[in-house]
């Protein structure tokens, strides 16, 4: 277990990169707390998996520093970092048994073989695999495969750190719930650092203590669930979390009223000026469907019931908008406007959050 | 669903069962009535039942021919598969130096048997060939033309010479086929070198060794030009392996009925060991399958 810190670090897959768009992991300077379980989120081709595979060892980046607990390890080999890692697709040694498998990294680092036993048993059992352990790997299914690979990762207790590269894409649903909270009881029970990275938005906020959101190849915003909710640093992390994602508008901004298009709309808080791209984005929870003179006129194209809530997909000027109301609430048809609670409001330049200069 | 049923259909299989029969049954057939008769020659044929068949289990001369030939095969086999391995294990992986060791590598796979023989027969002489020559004035006594040794030797390193570039493709493209997810994994695990190759490499590549194997068995088991072209069989009957024995019955001495007999044993040797090649490998996936 340790603290695990990223000074100054990129990597690039090519030989010579030139400008920051060579590089697939863009500078970063990142602590990872001793025994937090993180979430990685991002979707593919973001830097997700280059970033493990530097923590680990597997890949040595192209600059910066990696320290365990403030010792450089950015030269070492994977063997020496003492790092447990579960890819995405399952990695079973065919020829062994799954007893062998799983004592596998144990008799690597020569452990006594009564403890070898003892701690097999007690995965298994966490995994639910105790009656195959005399079993050969071989022809197994692919979600016995892979609970056999994340067995092979949490058996050793002194791990540096538990990454986990996307582990439950080949495990049925039901099977996923149930693993998933065995890593999360894990993680409470030992403390391990756990990195856990994923592109799907539950696993991630159902996983972690804290997330980090990552967009082609930059960390954009790192925090709780509740803080990627409620104030997404970054659009992309409005977009990416939330189902249906933060609504994204060009507006023009001045104090505290932003116009789309023509409409005027209270912010609640002013800005400063304003350069660059602005946008204005507010999440469908924070609107309202209503009829009348106020509010950003929209027409609305249809309706989506999804049992808990309605999804209402409105068209504003070719941009679409989307509202998401109570599964009890009658839409009325004649419905062709849209509010917005400004305190779901965030103002974006760039596509990166502006934080209000204040004045309610 | 009823099962239409018309007998005309056999008639499909008929241009198969023609081919087949001219391909390999009616030339088998031929070998196999040469080997239950004698004849004094006058195209005159008589009946001779399974004396040629006893003759030739008795025959000294044939038991040894198979003893050197399994003796060629097993050495053959124990120096090109390890080695073949050992090669595809320290190929570059990708970029321009794979496809460079490719090409190079299967060289000696286009060159044609009775060339390599004439290579080897050159090479190996000790008045104007290289190595003959060098190991000559070294001191060596070396001439595969008188000394039992120097004629094994030059047979087996010339076949490896030839071969081993074939297990080395086929044990190649099997470590190809291995994601990189196993090697990374075997080093979060700590695997030593051995245990990759003993637990992730040497199980992937098992599928194409046996092809690999029984390949090289076959071809072994059946060779004929390269030592032909080197040696002769010599010196004495040292080199002289069950093709070459079974050419200088039959052609040689004319004895076709023995000679008849000879090679359908020979052929069922091979075909049993084939045999019973097909069945490990359709069991070791069978394994895979469950």
């Amino acid at each position: 277990m340790a603290k695990i810190t990223l000074d100054n670090l990129a990597h690039s897959y090519l030989p010579n990169p030139q400008g920051e768009q060579d590089y697939a992991l863009k500078e970063l300077n990142h602590d990872w707390v001793d025994g937090e379980a993180y979430a990685l989120l991002g979707s593919s081709g973001c830097g997700k998996s280059t970033l493990l595979n530097i923590i680990s060892g597997l890949l040595h980046p192209s600059q910066g520093r990696i320290l365990f607990d403030d010792k450089d390890v950015t030269h070492a080999p994977t063997t020496e970092r003492n790092i447990a890692q579960v890819f995405q697709f399952p990695v079973v040694y065919d020829t062994m048994t799954v007893r062998d498998n799983l004592a596998f990294p144990l008799r690597n680092r020569g452990a006594d073989a009564a403890y070898v036993r003892d701690r097999v048993q007690q995965i298994a059992q966490m995994i639910g695999m105790e009656e195959m352990l005399n079993r050969k790997a071989r022809g197994l299914t692919a979600d016995a495969k892979q609970k056999i690979s994340l067995g092979r990762g949490m058996v050793r207790e002194d791990v540096n750190a538990l990454l986990f590269d996307e582990p439950l894409t080949v495990i049925d649903p039901h099977m996923k719930w149930e693993l998933r909270t065995q890593l999360k009881s894990l993680h409470h029970e030992f403390g391990h650092t756990m990195i856990y990275v994923t592109h799907d938005q539950t696993e991630a906020l159902t996983f972690a203590d804290k997330v980090v959101v990552m967009y082609d190849g930059r960390v954009v915003q790192m925090g709780t669930p509740q803080e990627l909710f409620e104030r997404p640093e970054h659009t992309f992390v409005g977009y990416f979390i939330g189902s249906p994602g933060m609504n994204v508008l060009e507006a023009s901004v001045s104090g505290d009223k932003a116009v789309l298009n023509g409409t005027e709309i209270p912010l609640g808080q002013g800005f400063g000026a304003l350069s660059g791209k602005v946008e204005l984005g507010v999440r469908p929870e924070f609107t309202k469907l209503t009829s009348g003179d106020t509010g950003l006129p929209v027409t609305v194209k249809r309706i989506e019931d999804v049992g808990r809530h309605k999804i209402v997909r409105a068209d504003f000027n070719g941009t679409e908008i989307n509202v998401i109301a109570e599964e009890g609430s009658s839409i009325s048809p004649d419905a062709n406007r849209i509010i917005f609670d400004p305190a779901g409001i965030n103002i974006y330049a760039d596509s990166w959050r502006v934080a209000p200069s204040g004045g309610e | 669903m009823n099962k239409t049923v018309n007998q005309k259909a056999w008639f499909l299989i008929l241009p198969v069962l023609v081919l087949v029969a001219f391909s390999a049954v009616i030339p088998l057939m031929t070998v196999v009535n040469y080997s239950v008769q004698d004849t004094f020659g006058n195209n005159q044929f008589f009946w001779a039942g399974i004396d040629w068949f006893r003759e030739m289990m008795d025959s000294e001369r044939m038991w040894d021919a198979l003893g050197r030939q399994i003796a060629f095969s097993a050495i053959i086999l124990a120096i090109e598969i390890p080695l073949g391995i050992f090669v595809a294990l320290n190929m570059p992986k990708r970029g321009f130096w794979a496809s460079f060791c490719l090409v190079l590598m299967s060289l000696p796979l286009l060159i044609p048997w009775n060339v390599v023989g004439t290579i080897w027969q050159i090479f190996g002489r000790v008045d104007i060939g290289l190595l003959g020559y060098t190991l000559d004035a070294m001191g060596i006594d070396y001439n595969y033309t008188q000394n039992f040794y120097a004629a094994w030797i030059t047979v087996i390193v010339m076949d490896v010479w030839h071969w081993t570039s074939l297990v080395a493709l086929l044990a190649y493209a099997g470590l190809q086929s291995i994601p990189d997810a196993y090697y990374q994994a075997a080093k979060i695990d700590q695997a030593s070198r051995w245990a990759v190759f003993r637990f992730i490499e040497l199980p992937k590549i098992t599928g194409v060794l046996m092809i690999a194997i029984l390949l090289r068995f076959m071809d072994s088991f059946m060779i004929y030009t390269e030592p032909f072209v080197v040696t002769g069989g010599g010196p004495g009957n040292s080199t002289t392996f069950l093709s070459i024995d079974l050419v200088k019955m039959a052609l040689g001495q004319f004895d076709l009925g023995p000679a008849a007999a000879f090679s359908i044993m020979y052929y069922l040797v091979i075909l049993l060991i084939s045999y019973v090649f097909y069945t490990v490998m359709t069991n070791l996936d069978k394994r895979d399958g469950h």
